[in-house]
């Protein structure tokens, strides 16, 4: 879990450049967050989002907490929505992804703009281009942590010796 | 096991986590007045807290104030009712004596205006039989008080003396069945004989048939019975009913408020001076 968190804000440091609407086109840290919370449920996701949040928000410039607060709770939802409802075909991820970029969204721009720390120029587009990012990266995300055991496996035996 | 709880508590778990980030955001942010948000926050919680244990204490110590208030109370309560029960005797004497002082000041009046002479009397029981309306009065022969004498007060004529001893005397009002005193209508002096009723009306009988009387008449004395002295009122007609006879009946109400009396007049039949047994 915690590897899974330490390599998508290693990863998102370098698509940090490409903002949509003031926000980053896409959070990894978040798609990261919502495949642990998927796979191994609300408190794994809620403990993901809190820790992966804290670190984001304490590499960037603004207030400690407030990115921890907002994937806290996107990770839980999800955690927990997964607990409850079949969510492994491609379509429920994908929506699965969408809301939780919505949820984190609403609860980041909400905090900030309650707290008068920051002014969101554009962010209906900004959440949505992101939420079309998260759920593309979130997809390829789950197709190579299925598919990527079975690669492996087949590496293997081919390269056996007979 | 410890984690299986935490996952068993996943609410509670929720709730810490959120709630620790939010104090975090709050250590960071401060307010408009400069004052950091976390610090409001906590000091807002604390006052709070403390505005409940002050409420409580002060409370209670209210309380308990009026409690001790309250058995304070309780005694003067008790000790202004037994004050206002002798006030109110108090007033009562006092009321009484006013009373009987406007009752003497009113028969003194009389005493002065009437040139008769008068023995004052106290009024001291009622009749003993309902079929007699009598009063016992506290001057008797003693003091000049004799039999036939009559019996006025301040508003007019109350009787006359029946039975007199040494220190009483029996008064017969005039609604006694058997009085009757001579009277003429004050207005048109038609002349009649004003009798009692036994009730608390009197009628006067043998008036003309033609004599010019109307309801609301005073009715008064005509001092030619030799009993009652002229002029004294009886009182005042009440209903007129002229029949298919000579005469006219009437009813005529008491001038006097025969079951109040307090104090009376004898009028001794010297007329014309006071008598020796006056005081």
């Amino acid at each position: 879990m915690l590897v899974a968190v330490a390599l998508a804000l290693a990863m998102q440091t370098t698509l940090d450049r490409i903002v949509v609407g003031g926000t980053a086109a896409v959070d990894l840290v978040l798609v990261a967050v919502v495949c642990i919370a998927l796979t191994m449920g609300p408190v794994a996701g809620m403990l993901a989002g809190s820790v992966a949040g804290l670190l984001q928000d304490a590499l960037s410039s603004g207030v400690i907490g407030v990115g921890g607060l907002a994937k806290t709770v996107a990770g839980f939802l999800v955690g927990a929505i997964g607990q409850q409802f079949i969510v492994t075909a491609a379509v429920p991820r994908l929506v699965m992804f969408v809301a939780a970029t919505a949820v984190h969204a609403v609860c980041f721009m909400g905090l900030y703009q309650l707290l008068g720390a920051r002014i969101f120029a554009s962010p209906l587009a900004a959440v949505a281009t992101q939420s079309l990012g998260n759920a593309v990266m979130g997809m390829v995300a789950f197709s190579v942590m299925e598919g990527l055991p079975g690669v492996l496996e087949r590496r293997r035996v081919t390269r056996r010796p007979r | 096991m410890a984690l299986l709880d935490i996952r068993q508590r996943i609410g509670w778990l929720f709730t810490a986590v959120v709630l620790a980030q939010l104090v975090l955001i709050s250590a960071q942010v401060t307010t408009r007045t400069g004052v950091p948000m976390l610090e409001v926050v906590v000091f807002g919680a604390v006052a709070e807290m403390q505005r409940l244990a002050t409420s409580v204490i002060v409370g209670s110590r209210d309380a308990w104030q009026t409690y001790l208030s309250l058995q304070q109370v309780r005694a003067e309560n008790e000790r202004l009712r037994a004050q206002m029960g002798d006030l109110q005797i108090q007033l009562q004497r006092e009321r009484a004596l006013a009373q009987e002082s406007r009752t003497l000041q009113a028969l003194l009046d009389l005493r002065e205006q009437t040139p008769l002479a008068t023995i004052p009397a106290v009024v001291i029981a009622g009749g003993a039989s309902p079929d007699f309306r009598t009063l016992t009065i506290d001057k008797g022969t003693g003091q000049g008080v004799e039999s036939d004498m009559a019996v006025v007060a301040p508003a007019g004529v109350v009787g006359r003396v029946i039975t007199p001893t040494g220190r009483a005397a029996k008064v017969q009002l005039l609604i006694d069945r058997n009085a009757a005193v001579a009277g003429l209508v004050e207005r048109t002096r038609a002349q009649g004989l004003v009798v009692g009723t036994g009730g608390d009306r009197l009628r006067m009988e043998y008036v003309p048939g033609t004599a010019d009387i109307r309801v609301g008449d005073q009715v008064v004395t005509s001092g030619i019975d030799g009993i009652y002295p002229k002029g004294f009122l009886i009182g005042q007609i009440e209903s007129v009913q002229r029949g298919a006879g000579d005469y006219t009946n009437v009813v005529v109400r008491p001038a006097v408020e025969l079951s109040a009396l307090e104090a009376v007049l004898v009028v001794s039949p010297a007329h014309g001076a006071r008598g020796e047994g006056q005081e």
